[in-house]
C-alpha cells in the first residue's frame, strides 16, 4: 500500500515539476521566438523552387535544426486526450515552435554570409523517442534551403 | 564543390550529368548526454546536445556525398534532399543525396 503511494506522489511530483517549468520554457520560447522572427522578417525563406533569373547570386546551402522535449505534464495530457481524439494542442504547438526554431536558425546562417533570401526550403521533422519507454515526444525538425547572395562587384 | 537544393543554376549550363551520389551517417546518443536528455523529457525545452549531435552527423553525411561526387569528376551536386529516420531506440541516421553534375560557366 505505501509503495503504491510512494508511487502516485511520484508522478504527481513529476507532473507538478513538468508543469511548472515546461510552462515556463514555453513562455520564454515563444517570446524569443517572436522577437527573432522580427528580426529576421528582412530575409524573405520562400518554398519557391526556381530563384529570379535577373540577377547572378553566389549560393550555398543554409540550414538550421532544433531537438525539442515536451514536458510530463503536456504528455501526461496528450496521453488523456488521445483516448478520445481530437487535435493534441500540446503537440502543435511543440511542432510549430521547432519549426520556427529551425527557421531562425536557418536564416541566421544566411544573414551571416549577407544573403537576400533563401530559396526552396525544406523541412524534415524526425520522432527521436520511437520505440523508447515512457518518453514524452522528443522530435527534431530540420530546415534547409538556397541562400541567395548577391555579389558584391554589381 | 557547390552544393545546392536548387535543380538549375542561372547564368551556368550543366554540361554532364553523372548521375546520384549520396552519404550517409548513423550516431547514437552519448550515454551521459542521454541522462540529461531524460531530464528534460520531464521539463521540456530544448536539448541542445541532441541538437549538435545531429548537426554533426549531417556535416559528415554531407561530406561523405561531396567525397563521391569529388570521384565521379563532379564540380556541382545539385537538388539535394536529407532525410532523417530515428532507427532504433537513441539512434538516427541522416541521409543526404542529389545530382552530381559539371556545371560550365
Amino acid at each position: 500500500m505505501n509503495w503504491l503511494l510512494f508511487n502516485f506522489l511520484v508522478f504527481v511530483f513529476l507532473l507538478f515539476l513538468g508543469y511548472f517549468f515546461g510552462t515556463r520554457a514555453n513562455k520564454n520560447h515563444l517570446q524569443s521566438l517572436i522577437k527573432k522572427e522580427s528580426e529576421l522578417a528582412r530575409l524573405p525563406a520562400v518554398a519557391t523552387r526556381f530563384p529570379p533569373q535577373d540577377t547572378v547570386y553566389e549560393q550555398t546551402l543554409v540550414s538550421g535544426n532544433t531537438v525539442i522535449a515536451n514536458d510530463y505534464f503536456k504528455f501526461f495530457l496528450a496521453g488523456l486526450k488521445s483516448l478520445f481524439g481530437g487535435s493534441l494542442y500540446s503537440y502543435e504547438s511543440l511542432l510549430d515552435r521547432a519549426r520556427r526554431e529551425a527557421v531562425i536558425r536557418m536564416k541566421q546562417q544566411a544573414d551571416a554570409l549577407g544573403a537576400d533570401l533563401i530559396f526552396n526550403v525544406k523541412y524534415t521533422t524526425t520522432n527521436l523517442a520511437a520505440g523508447e519507454q515512457g518518453a514524452s515526444g522528443m522530435l527534431e525538425v530540420f530546415a534547409y534551403g538556397t541562400a541567395l547572395i548577391r555579389p558584391k562587384s554589381v | 564543390m557547390l552544393v545546392s537544393n536548387l535543380e538549375v543554376i542561372f547564368g551556368k549550363k550543366i554540361s554532364k550529368h553523372l548521375g546520384l551520389v549520396q552519404g550517409s551517417s548513423v550516431r547514437a546518443k552519448h550515454a551521459g548526454r542521454d541522462f540529461l536528455a531524460g531530464f528534460k523529457n520531464l521539463v521540456g525545452g530544448e536539448l541542445k546536445a541532441y541538437t549538435e549531435l545531429l548537426q554533426e552527423s549531417r556535416e559528415e553525411a554531407t561530406e561523405r556525398m561531396i567525397k563521391q561526387a569529388e570521384a565521379v569528376g563532379a564540380n556541382a551536386v545539385l537538388n539535394v534532399r536529407y532525410s532523417t529516420s530515428s532507427i532504433a531506440a537513441g539512434a538516427a541516421e541522416i541521409y543526404v543525396y542529389g545530382t552530381a553534375v559539371v556545371l560550365q560557366e
